[in-house]
């Protein structure tokens, strides 16, 4: 009888939990659905982001560090040595 | 040292910084503060229940919408020049900004990410106090995240909490608390917080403004009006309070950046306060020229600011740089060859570790650890290099100061013309009311150039000039993403202000 209402007690609660689940679903499903300034706004978002992570970084951005040493002893190696004879790393 | 440097490489990439963080500060304390004042709109819609305080919370909460998307991933830009111009910096402070930037990014993300959306398409779907409370912390979130970067660079301001790592050439966190708590991060959080609510009301000022000399909207305008400027009033006084405490700070660990302020030489005791004047350019430390072709003083008001007793003693530039004994002062000059010491105990320091001679490492480390506060002035040439360009941050504090004086006498009478019911009839006023909001963005980014240029030549304050920062690249490789970035940014600002004003122009039916 006690595990017949635990079992109770754990379906309802699962229950909630995906009412839950889906009033927020469908909160974000309708709220996306009915945007009207929101989706240029989102549109002008993927633009810049695109040109950010897509072009910018990729192409004007490299991470100096990361892309001319392998390991972090070379990088710190590196480091060390603008900052014991400044000037005499300038590419 | 210096001149083996290219100084062409370090301007292009300080400027194309510059340009990245001022666009990005167009929307940043905008966001902050319109937050705030949506949450009072709402509150005032929830406590009476009025339909139309509903629909004014409404129209505000699109324009913060679309702030809020215009400015999205504007700053990360900033951490891709970290990476590429400015590699030696991000190397040694990777420890120190890595804990304060991830907390940002989590809470920007998990706080304001899950409210925003209950915030715009929970209206009907949630409870009115749930509502209400997804709007609190939206601007709650909002704020606290910008805590953590203005944390960062309070630490660059006044590096504390940490201890310099010299295998790895890093600073490394050993006390979070001190970064957290330190003086000068505190007043440059609230300093700056308070100073996005008052950009953000006059935002609603001139919005509401131009609402009213269209003849559109009056009572949606008049309520606007109300709120942004008693806020805007609070939030300018409290601006004015916190300045004073980060000049205070200012004066104590950047006494430099304080000098250059106030455009003092010769440090005096008392010192007066300059309300006005006209700098003489060709005044350069050390010589014998006036500091000003004409100036106002206010008597003994720098020294209290700066040090809480109208009598003591403000140290000027050549105080700074030459020494003064009878201060108590060590002079760049002296500094300078403590920072030599560091710099040459640093490098025999590896030197040793690299032959495997522990003895002369340990000499060295020593050599090293009993200069390393200095160590950033091992890497100047002459001691004239530690002043920061005077006429830049004389008159950027005093565009900020003066803006901010305006502000505050504007809410006043913005707030006694609402009173009278007087307001819609004085045209010119609201002319002024609509050109606020750039006065506005004005003062902000006067207000950084004082932060950031005042603490030249130092990325890291005493500790990392900006020309040892930097990246081994070339000038040219820069100044292709400086051109790049300012077609992108202004063709961006364009159709993101365009958006901006359709919505305006649509107003409060437009919902």
């Amino acid at each position: 009888m006690t595990r017949l209402v635990m079992y109770q007690c754990w379906f309802r609660h699962i229950q909630s939990g995906e009412i839950m689940f889906k009033n927020a679903f469908d909160m974000y499903y309708d709220g996306f659905r009915s945007m009207v300034v929101g989706r240029t706004l989102w549109k002008l978002i993927f633009i810049k982001l695109f040109i950010m992570f897509a072009i910018l970084k990729v192409f004007f951005f490299p991470n100096f560090l990361a892309t001319n040493f392998d390991t972090d002893v070379e990088r710190a190696d590196h480091v060390l040595n603008n900052l014991t004879q400044p000037g005499s790393e300038n590419h | 040292m210096i001149e083996q440097i290219d100084l062409t490489m370090v301007s292009w990439a300080r400027a194309t910084f510059a340009l990245t963080a001022m666009y990005h500060w167009i929307f940043v304390p905008l966001t902050l503060g319109l937050s705030f004042i949506c949450a009072f709109f709402e509150s005032i819609y929830v406590k009476t229940g009025d339909e139309s305080w509903k629909k004014l919370t409404r129209f505000w909460m699109t324009l913060f919408g679309i702030n809020f998307a215009i400015g999205v991933a504007t700053g990360i830009i900033l951490e891709f020049e970290f990476g590429t111009n400015w590699s030696n910096y991000s190397w040694m402070v990777g420890d120190i900004f890595g804990v304060p930037l991830a907390i940002e990014g989590l809470l920007a993300f998990f706080l304001e990410a899950t409210f925003f959306a209950v915030m715009f398409f929970g209206w009907n779907r949630v409870s009115k106090k749930a509502h209400l409370f997804s709007t609190w912390m939206v601007a709650i979130g909002s704020n606290l995240s910008a805590v953590w970067i203005l944390v960062a660079n309070g630490w660059m301001q006044n590096p504390v909490g940490m201890k310099f790592n010299p295998d790895l050439a890093r600073f490394e966190m050993v006390d979070f608390w001190a970064i957290l708590s330190s003086p000068v991060a505190i007043s440059h959080f609230v300093h700056v917080t308070s100073a996005a609510f008052l950009y953000a009301s006059l935002f609603v000022v001139a919005v509401s403004s131009w609402f009213l000399l269209k003849k559109r909207h009056l009572k949606f305008a008049k309520r606007s009006l109300t709120v942004a400027c008693t806020f805007g009033l609070f939030a300018s006084l409290f601006v004015a309070f916190t300045g004073d405490e980060h000049a205070y700070h200012t004066a104590n660990v950047q006494p430099m950046k304080l000098a250059a302020m106030e455009g003092l030489y010769d440090g005096e005791a008392p010192a007066g306060l300059v309300a006005a004047g006209l700098l003489n350019f060709s005044k350069q430390p050390g010589d014998d020229q006036d500091s000003f072709i004409f100036e106002v003083k206010i008597p003994m008001v720098l020294s209290l600011l700066a040090n809480r007793d109208i009598n003591s003693f403000v140290p000027g530039i050549n105080d700074l740089v030459y020494g003064n004994t009878a201060e108590n002062i060590m002079g760049v000059e002296e500094k300078m060859v403590r920072g030599k010491l560091a710099v040459t105990g640093l490098g025999n320091y590896k030197a040793a570790k690299k032959s495997g001679d522990q003895l002369a490492a340990g000499k060295a480390l020593t050599l090293f650890e009993e200069n390393s506060d200095y160590l950033g002035y091992g890497y100047l040439d002459y001691a004239e290099q530690a002043v920061p360009y005077v006429p830049l941050i004389f008159y950027s504090f005093r565009v900020m100061v003066g803006l901010g004086t305006f502000f505050i006498l504007l809410f006043l009478v913005y707030l006694y013309l609402l009173y009278k019911d007087q307001l819609e009839k004085q045209a010119l006023l609201l002319k002024l009311g609509v050109s606020s909001f750039l006065l506005g963005l004005v003062a902000h980014e006067a207000g950084w150039i004082v932060t950031e240029v005042g603490r030249q030549p130092w990325a890291i304050q005493d500790l990392l000039p900006v020309t040892i920062a930097r990246s081994n690249l070339d000038a040219g490789t820069v100044q292709v993403t400086f051109f790049m970035f300012l077609l992108l940014f202004t063709a961006l600002l364009i159709a993101e202000l365009k958006i901006m004003a359709k919505q305006i122009s649509i107003g409060p039916e437009g919902d």
